[in-house]
């Protein structure tokens, strides 16, 4: 028997005639839609870590000793500490208003005034490839966790065409481009045939596949004709110019990767909504005994829909290694693809959604790496922060709880997302 | 767990005023029901009236925002089902609330286990074993305590639900939809408890939309209409009255249609053998023709393969052997969707899963199988404009009662979501039109919409194959009528022979002399 009903509102329910064009506003703005819960979902993260911020500077906790006789101490200290970390956070991340005015008075350059925005970028560039890879799969009720060996076959497809052909510019980064989506649509196409094919839980292969990955990679940077004759560690041979994604000039390192992630993302969201195949993904995705009934191959959809998550994963992937990283080794891939997991459920696995939390994502990373230079709080506390906006999000319940939200129907993502298993 | 209130205290209970609003949904306008001891009281109304609501109010599952509770004149508040219990008020829901890998009396004793040896708390088994045969003898409800609950059939389980709660000494017990998932002859014996417990003194609550129960079992009817209590029936009242009253406003039970003139032989079945999901033998040789213009019924209890039978014919089940032809054409092998699109229409017999997408919108639903084909679509990408045009069409069309036609599919009433589904399947030119179970769960005014949607695609030249376990739908749709059993067609006999006899086919008896105008073997 289900009991979830939600609690009727009062009976005296306004009629929408009734309000004007802004309290409605605010009422939608306070009623618990997807967009307010993650807003406070990022205000609940950043508060609790002003907590562990604080708890971790022992220079602070000291202050909170003689808290009883001079409160004033601990708390002017603890706000020192909050204000400077997240000023750095948000300056780090799009924009110092000092280098700004150094850049109009000509004592600094523009380069630096741009410097935090071009940072975000790049860090979100890749994240924009991988999250999405997650969200087309989920959508079409996949549960993609094997993004991150996506993404490194594309780096080695991408890397390796990268320096291995010799082409005029301009088609050389085409190529590379391509060979880095199949790559990636290769380690996509695996999982999702098997999934197909045998019912081999998309989950448990993609998992193992990441493994094969990347210890492919380590093998693959150590053999000659991919090796760097010149080095005696395991790195690759560098990208060949004509390969590279033009970039702004240094130190900003943006390149055209994050051009080429808007236009993937719309190119998504338009497959997604759209298109025959994204009607099918997404009959298959909620209800896949109606799509067979229905005459859809449900079996067509998910490896399909896997080659497509691939792809986009394994353009990540080589966007990372021709934008940013220009030579292949054991880490440079870093951890897009497990981040593309998180960007992914940050964006509700909508395609627009997607390259926010990226975004969002990329700036905490540049933003923690000013922090961490500048007052010393350690980069783990930003991840820690990327953690707790995730949990918050996760939890609907718990945000809606907290601040009283009124019931929307929209924010059910925890349920949503457990359904992939 | 035994309560301190004598046994035999029948009991009289009253509901007074009941109102619930879900937002600005009344689900129960001032509802006011008196079930007097040892009465059988229905509660009649379409899905979506309210039934289940107000009583899972009186079961304390709901706080009602007004009105009272009375049981013999004292007013109650139940905060939880084990209140409700306490004032001798039990539940059997329409699903069961069973734990599948667990006894029978396992399941029975669960949140009422007996125990002995003071703080340790040891299960007593053996007295909860004893107290279910004591139950189960009093009232004549056979159960076997040692049996696994997912072993048994569905008729079984509910009577272990039955039983459970009379365990539980209650005095009044809610029946919800109680028949929805038993075979005719399950519900016969159904109906037939149901008068043994209120001759014991026990009152029934008996909730259901079906008026051949209704008539059979209850001493009085209370018809409920949108939240309302619309009327206080007596059983002698007549099905087309009660309907009447349960929809507000004239519905004709039976289906209007002229003879049939049935024409080429459209579906050509022979020797067709198939297997349902364990690999056990669900169709075992199955012949059958369905010729263009006329109405087969497939009668027979569900279970009997009709489900693999369909499946079979639109190519979602494997064929181990045996030929199936659309006009001479073969269709083994071919995919669901070449079926689908060589003209045949498809009601799957399980709406919810396998008929609409729910999170999908009406429009969306409404070209589920066609939305890759002009005017909605190609290969590529859709006609957002064709498809919503033609949706709102459509709606209008077939009366589909939504918002509008970017209304997701699971916010609208079973009937209308039936409605999403048959005018999908009629909305292009058919050869073979395949209904399964086309009326199940969907209230009385959509079922008549929808039969006499199903005899006007028979009169444009049509052939049309009706499967359902509900008797009535088959003799009132069908021209002739297929009697499945076990994976064959026991007969093929016309929709005139007594509705007794073909009862006996379902249940597998053949009789003596053969009785209908074709004898299949």
């Amino acid at each position: 028997m289900t009991t979830e009903v939600e609690a009727p509102p009062p009976a005296k329910e306004s009629s929408p005639k009734e309000d004007g064009f802004l309290t409605l506003f605010l009422k939608n703005l306070w009623s618990a839609n997807t967009v307010t819960v993650t807003v406070l979902s990022i205000f609940l993260a950043l508060v609790v870590g002003a907590v562990l911020m604080v708890v971790s500077d022992s220079e602070v906790l000291a202050k909170f000793a003689y808290f009883t006789s001079r409160p004033s101490d601990a708390l002017q200290a603890s706000w020192d500490l909050i204000s400077g970390a997240y000023a750095d956070l948000f300056k780090g991340a799009f924009f110092d208003p000092a280098s700004f005015s150094a850049w109009f008075d000509g004592t600094g350059t523009w380069q630096a005034a741009f410097g935090p925005v071009s940072e975000t970028l790049t860090y979100a560039t890749p994240l924009v490839f991988t999250g999405l890879a997650v969200a087309i799969a989920f959508r079409g009720g996949l549960f993609n966790i094997g993004g991150q060996g996506q993404a490194v076959m594309g780096c080695v497809f991408g890397g390796v065409a990268g320096f291995a052909f010799h082409l005029p510019p301009g088609l050389h980064l085409i190529v590379a481009l391509l060979f880095g989506l199949i790559g990636g649509a290769l380690w996509g196409f695996i999982p999702g045939f098997l999934k197909a094919r045998t019912g081999a839980h998309e989950v448990i292969t993609s998992i193992m596949l990441n493994y094969t990955a990347t210890l492919f990679l380590g093998w693959l940077i150590l053999q000659s004709g991919v090796q760097d004759p010149e080095r005696s560690d395991a790195i690759s041979k560098t990208i060949a110019t004509t390969a590279e994604l033009p970039a702004l000039p240094a130190p900003l390192r943006v390149h055209l990767g994050i051009v080429l992630a808007v236009v993937a993302t719309a190119a998504v969201a338009w497959l997604i909504n759209r298109s025959s195949f994204g009607f099918e993904l997404r009959a298959v995705g909620v209800n896949p005994p109606a799509a067979k009934t229905a005459g859809m191959s449900v079996a067509r959809t998910y490896t399909l829909l896997m080659v497509v998550a691939g792809g986009l994963a394994g353009l990540g992937g080589a966007t990372q290694v021709l934008g940013t990283a220009d030579k292949l080794t054991a880490q440079v891939a870093g951890n897009i693809g497990f981040d593309g997991l998180l960007v992914a459920l940050l964006g509700r696995n909508k395609p627009w959604g997607t390259l926010f939390a990226a975004i969002l994502y990329g700036a905490l990373r540049a933003g923690g790496n000013l922090m961490q230079v500048d007052i010393g709080i350690s980069l783990e506390l930003v991840t820690v922060l990327q953690a707790l906006i995730v949990i918050f999000i996760a939890a609907p319940a718990m945000v809606k709880a907290i601040f009283q939200l009124r019931a929307a129907r929209s924010a059910r993502l925890g349920a949503s997302m457990s359904k992939g298993w | 767990m035994r309560s301190g209130r004598g046994q035999e205290i029948p009991l009289r209970l009253e509901l007074r005023g009941i109102t619930k609003r879900f937002g600005d949904l009344v689900a129960n306008d001032h509802i006011d029901i008196t079930v007097e001891p040892g009465e059988v009281h229905a509660l009649l109304g379409e899905n979506g009236a309210g039934k289940s609501t107000l009583m899972n109010q009186l079961y304390g599952l709901l706080p009602p925002d007004e009105g009272e509770i009375l049981v013999n004149g004292e007013a109650k508040v139940f905060k939880s089902p084990r209140d409700a219990i306490a004032a001798g008020i039990g539940m059997v829901h329409q699903h069961f609330m069973l734990v599948p890998v667990f006894t029978v009396a396992e399941n029975i004793a669960l949140g009422a286990e007996e125990i002995r040896g003071g703080p340790l708390g040891i299960l007593d088994r053996r007295r909860n074993r004893r107290d279910v045969l004591a139950t189960s003898t009093k009232y004549g409800l056979p159960v076997d305590p040692d049996a696994l609950v997912e072993d048994l059939p569905v008729g079984a389980q509910q009577r272990v639900e039955i039983v459970k709660a009379l365990t539980r000494d209650v005095d009044l017990l809610i029946l919800d939809e109680p028949t929805a998932v038993l075979t005719p002859q399950e519900t016969d014996e159904l109906l037939a408890v149901m008068r043994s417990l209120a001759e014991t003194g026990k009152s029934i609550v008996f909730i259901t939309h079906k008026l051949r129960e209704v008539k059979a079992v209850a001493d009085r009817i209370t018809v409920i209409r949108r939240g309302r209590t619309v009327a206080t029936a007596a059983p002698d009242t007549s099905e087309d009255e009660l309907a009447a009253l349960m929809v507000g406003r004239e519905v004709s039970l039976e289906v209007s249609k002229t003879p049939a003139e049935p024409g080429r032989e459209v579906l050509k079945i022979s020797g067709l053998v198939v297997d349902d999901d364990r690999g056990v033998r669900a169709v075992d040789g199955v012949d059958l023709t369905v010729r263009a213009g006329e109405v087969l019924g497939i009668a027979g209890v569900q279970g009997n393969g009709q489900t693999e039978l369909v499946e079979a014919i639109v190519g979602l089940r494997a064929i181990r052997t045996g030929v199936v032809e659309l006009d001479n054409e073969s269709l083994a092998g071919m995919s669901t969707k070449k079926i689908l699109r060589s003209g045949v229409g498809y009601i799957p017999e399980d709406r919810s899963l396998d008929g609409v997408v729910k999170e999908f919108s009406v429009a969306e639903n409404l070209v589920l199988d066609m939305y890759d084909r002009p005017p909605f679509g190609n290969a590529f990408k859709l006609n957002p404009k064709a498809i919503n045009e033609s949706a709102a069409e459509r709606v209008t069309q077939f009366d589909i009662r939504t918002s509008s036609a970017s209304a997701t599919v699971g916010t609208l009433s079973g009937g209308n979501q039936q409605k999403v589904v048959v005018a999908r399947e009629m909305s292009r030119p058919l050869r073979l039109m395949i209904a399964s179970q086309p009326t199940r769960g969907v209230d009385v005014g959509s079922i008549e919409f929808i039969h006499s949607q199903i005899i006007h695609e028979r009169d444009n030249g049509t052939a049309v194959l009706v499967v359902s376990s509900e008797l009535d739908e088959v003799v009132g749709l069908a021209d002739r009528i297929a009697v499945m059993y076990r994976g064959r067609i026991l007969a093929t006999v016309s929709p005139d022979m007594p509705r007794e006899e073909i009862g006996l086919l379902m249940a597998g008896i053949t009789g003596a002399e053969p009785a209908g105008e074709e004898e299949a073997e």
